[in-house]
């Protein structure tokens, strides 16, 4: 596709994506508490956004991935929640 | 599929779909028994079939106990050992889907099971990849479970879920790649046809989520739409969505369309 055709069938659903962001963004913003491993992982994800690498999908999975390469001695949940729950 | 209203299976026929695989899975709660997975076996393998033929749909499974139950060695055992007297079905493609929850060591020792028992039978495996944050962790795990295992050949294997980070992992090695598709939270049509675009449509399939979950046992004849509306040909869209999944499932005798 040339990038006339991809910003004819996708920018509309992108911009609608990014302004869903950024109202999620002011609603952490809103809110009393602090931030906890989610946000921080989501804030860093968010980064890859900016940067110009050609494979910002892939940065952004793996901003919120388990970076270690043992296994857990048990499973406590069955639940995945998103972000790797020791991202500082 | 166990987890789908019939509403869904004339939709399928409707939409093209040709037939119907369905990996044995978690119910959305844990089994109390073995006999909970002998009754959900012969579900998939007696029940669903003639189900799915009411409405014109080929329905074949694979079976497994699903890595959401796989914590508990002692159980996971007793229901491997339930598996070969099911695998005689004619519906039967494979053992699946196999894999990893949250990368326990248990859940690896109940892996390395299924994968022995799909060597001794010559079996095609399904490979569960998990979710969201254990999903890299978890590929690079099974990946190597099923290298280390040399009876396995890697085109008789398909590592399902696959995402931006993992698909090149995968494909590396020689095994197959699933997209499934989700209407949220996870891949969706735009981002797969993204990563055949990037990683080529060799040893590639995208197949829907029909779980007991938001999802949409349509999610592949949309991401076929999706693909003519970014110009693809039919040929390739063909490829994609049925020629890779019949060349791969057609390794297994039992499959035919």
């Amino acid at each position: 596709m040339t990038r006339q055709q991809v910003l004819d069938l996708y920018f509309i659903d992108a911009r609608h994506k990014l302004i869903d962001l950024a109202a999620f963004l002011d609603r952490i913003d809103r809110s009393s508490g602090n931030d906890d491993f989610r946000a921080t992982a989501f804030r860093r994800a968010l980064e890859e956004l900016s940067k110009n690498n050609p494979d910002r999908a892939r940065q952004v999975l793996l901003a919120f991935s388990d970076p270690t390469t043992e296994p857990i001695p048990a499973a406590t949940t069955k639940a995945a929640c998103g972000a790797w729950p020791e991202t500082h | 599929m166990v987890s789908r209203v019939t509403d869904d299976y004339v939709h399928m026929t409707t939409a093209g779909c040709q037939a119907v695989c369905e990996p044995a899975f978690w119910a959305g709660f844990d089994r109390s028994s073995p006999n909970g997975f002998y009754d959900y076996f012969s579900q998939l393998t007696q029940h669903e079939p003639k189900r799915a033929a009411k409405f014109g749909l080929p329905h074949f499974c694979w079976l497994c106990i699903n890595p959401k139950e796989s914590e508990d060695v002692k159980l996971a055992q007793e229901v491997v050992a339930l598996i070969p007297e099911f695998l005689k079905h004619a519906n039967v493609l494979g053992i699946g889907e196999i894999g990893l929850n949250k990368n326990s060591r248990n859940e690896m020792k109940v892996l390395e099971m299924h994968v022995d028992l799909a060597a001794r039978h010559n079996q095609l495996i399904l490979v569960h990849t998990p979710h969201l944050e254990d999903k890299l962790k978890g590929t690079r795990l099974i990946l190597e479970v099923i290298k280390n295992d040399k009876r396995i050949q890697p085109e008789r294997v398909i590592i399902d879920h696959v995402e931006e980070h993992t698909v090149k992992l995968v494909l590396d090695t020689g095994m197959w790649a699933g997209m499934t598709l989700y209407p949220e939270s996870k891949c969706s049509p735009a981002r797969a046809i993204d990563m055949v675009e990037v990683y080529g449509n060799q040893r590639v399939w995208m197949n829907s989520a029909c779980d007991w979950g938001i999802s949409d046992p349509l999610a592949v004849p949309k991401t076929a739409l999706e693909m003519r509306r970014r110009g693809h040909s039919a040929e390739v869209i063909d490829k994609l969505i049925f020629l890779n999944p019949k060349s791969f499932l057609s390794q297994s005798p039992k499959f035919s369309l």
